[in-house]
């Protein structure tokens, strides 16, 4: 079979895969930013118990495998009465992991914006939430930006777990063809080539393009 | 030193006139560095108390105790009569809560060396964020606030730009007139011309100006530009090590200073031109 062949009789269900495999992406990113910017948050409280959670969920899920933290949610919270779904506990998983990465951007951007920003906020007699708000939080996200470009191409190549428990996501598609042609190199070089060109020619120009934006938005262009 | 015996101070302060601002026997410490060195120091109510000093003396540090961007170590300071560092309770005085310290604040306004103005807002928006934000005016009220301020200090043209494509000059009026925006009883203003270029300086000083002979603002200023101090002050204070070694008019303190330090000061300052 010609790879042109092996295209024709197998681009559905390659298509049916990324499909999958761009919505796991877009809902783990969107849990991911507000698991961030809320553990970020939260890791930055006055109050040490209230700062130790966020501290404590950050250093599970930056320090554990992706692997481990899915088959737990998938296999081992069903034990405690919480079932998931499959694509919901694999958007869930990569989501958590990459939000706890997340929340170190979302920390280290908003330590970055200049004291003088705080201090103007402070004599303004703004309150400590409307100073993160209104000064501190919108200058921050340009900040960080730029990592949140890498880290969402780490959440899209972390998706590919998710096959392991069985979503039918690129990965999955392409590993059953590969058990019924044997065609690995056709099989897992097309999914190669599928997520560089979702990782550059998607996310990167998507957040590019994001970043000019809020540089607009913010007088900076 | 004993910093939270504060039983000897008043409640708040008696007496006609009674100060602007009061610092009684202030003390503020870095670790084992003392920088202020309880301090005493009056502001009547209108008044333009200009600071100077050699660097490290403590002037920027009076200045931001008084904004409460730093916390007290010994004393009380006063506005307008009441206590800002600490609040009566059960008839004596403890530690200002948030609560308390948002109270007062809001008569005190602050213009930093480096402007600190937003970023992400214009002109217009970083005038108008606090009176909307704080004082929970309308936008409407708000803008028109903004818009008859910065008219006041020559950027009502500018008012559509974001700080990013004001000079330096220009950023510090807008920075003058966000702080004036909240109406406060008392001005703050640390070395706002130390960081502009020499031809843009007077355009700051020409608004400060502005502010002593048309409001009755009280203001205490900061600055290394003497002859600037000397036409516009009321009072001058000479800080060295964190205690006023000298005070007095303008026409005392540079016509006629007492102080050896003083006088060393004085003249290494205008050697260096
Ligand atoms: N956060 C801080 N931690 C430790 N030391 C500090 C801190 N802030 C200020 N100091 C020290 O306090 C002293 C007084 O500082 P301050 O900024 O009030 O001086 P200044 O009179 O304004 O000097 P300058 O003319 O250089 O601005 C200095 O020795 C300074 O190093
Ligand atoms: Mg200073």
């Amino acid at each position: 079979m010609s790879y042109f062949e092996f295209l024709s009789q197998y681009s559905d269900r390659i298509v049916s895969g990324t499909f999958i495999t761009m919505a796991l992406t877009v809902l783990a990113a969107l849990l991911a930013v507000a698991i961030a910017v809320a553990a970020g948050l939260i890791r930055m409280a006055p109050n040490f118990a209230v700062r130790g959670v966020a501290m404590v969920y950050i250093e599970i899920f930056r320090g554990t495998s992706l692997l481990v933290q899915l088959y737990w949610i998938f296999f081992v919270l069903p034990l405690f009465g919480i079932t998931l779904e499959k694509f919901t506990a694999g958007f869930v998983a990569v989501g958590m992991n990459l939000g706890a990465y997340g929340a170190e951007l979302v920390r280290g951007a908003i330590l970055s914006v200049p004291k003088g920003q705080w201090e103007a906020a402070l004599a303004l007699n703004m309150s400590p939430a409307k100073r993160m708000r209104r000064v501190i939080l919108p200058q921050a996200v340009l900040i960080m930006l730029p990592s949140w470009g890498n880290l969402l191409i780490e959440l899209l190549k972390g998706t590919a777990l998710v096959a392991l428990i069985s979503v039918a996501d690129l990965m999955f598609q392409v590993k059953q063809i590969n058990g019924t042609t044997f065609m690995s190199a056709e099989a897992f070089g097309t999914a190669l080539i599928i997520y560089y060109v979702l990782a550059r020619f998607m996310i990167t120009p998507f957040m590019r393009w994001l970043e000019r934006f809020m540089m607009r938005k913010m007088g900076r262009a | 030193m004993d910093t939270r015996d504060v039983s000897g101070f008043p409640l708040t302060l008696e007496g006609d006139p009674t100060p602007m601002v009061s610092f009684r026997k202030v003390t503020k410490s870095y670790g084992s560095l003392v920088v202020l060195d309880s301090l005493d120091l009056d502001v009547a109510e209108g008044e333009m108390v200009t600071v100077i000093g050699p660097s490290g003396s403590g002037k920027t540090t009076v200045l931001r105790m008084l904004m409460t961007l730093e916390t007290i170590n010994g004393g009380v300071i006063y506005v307008d009569g009441e206590p800002l560092t600490h609040m009566p309770e059960g008839g004596r005085l403890v530690r200002a809560n948030n609560r308390h310290m948002r109270q007062m604040r809001s008569k005190i306004g602050m213009c930093f060396q480096h402007f600190n103005l937003f970023p992400h807002m214009t002109a217009l928006e970083n005038c108008m964020e606090g009176p909307v934000h704080v004082l929970g005016l309308s936008k409407q009220d708000a803008r028109e606030r903004a818009e008859e301020l910065l008219a006041m200090v020559g950027m009502a043209e500018k008012r559509d730009q974001h700080p990013s494509r004001l000079s330096g000059g220009q950023q510090q009026r807008v920075a003058i007139a966000r702080a004036l925006a909240m109406r406060p009883k008392v001005m703050l203003f640390d070395e706002v011309t130390s960081a502009l270029d020499p031809e843009v300086i007077g355009e700051v000083t020409t608004v400060i100006r502005k502010l002593v002979s048309e409001h009755n603002l009280t203001m205490l200023m900061v600055t290394h530009q003497m002859g600037f101090a000397k036409d516009i002050s009321d009072r001058v204070c000479f800080f060295y090590g964190g205690r006023i070694e000298e005070q007095g008019t303008p026409d005392e303190l540079f016509g006629n200073p007492q102080k050896e330090r003083t006088q060393q000061f004085l003249s290494a300052v205008k050697e260096a031109g």
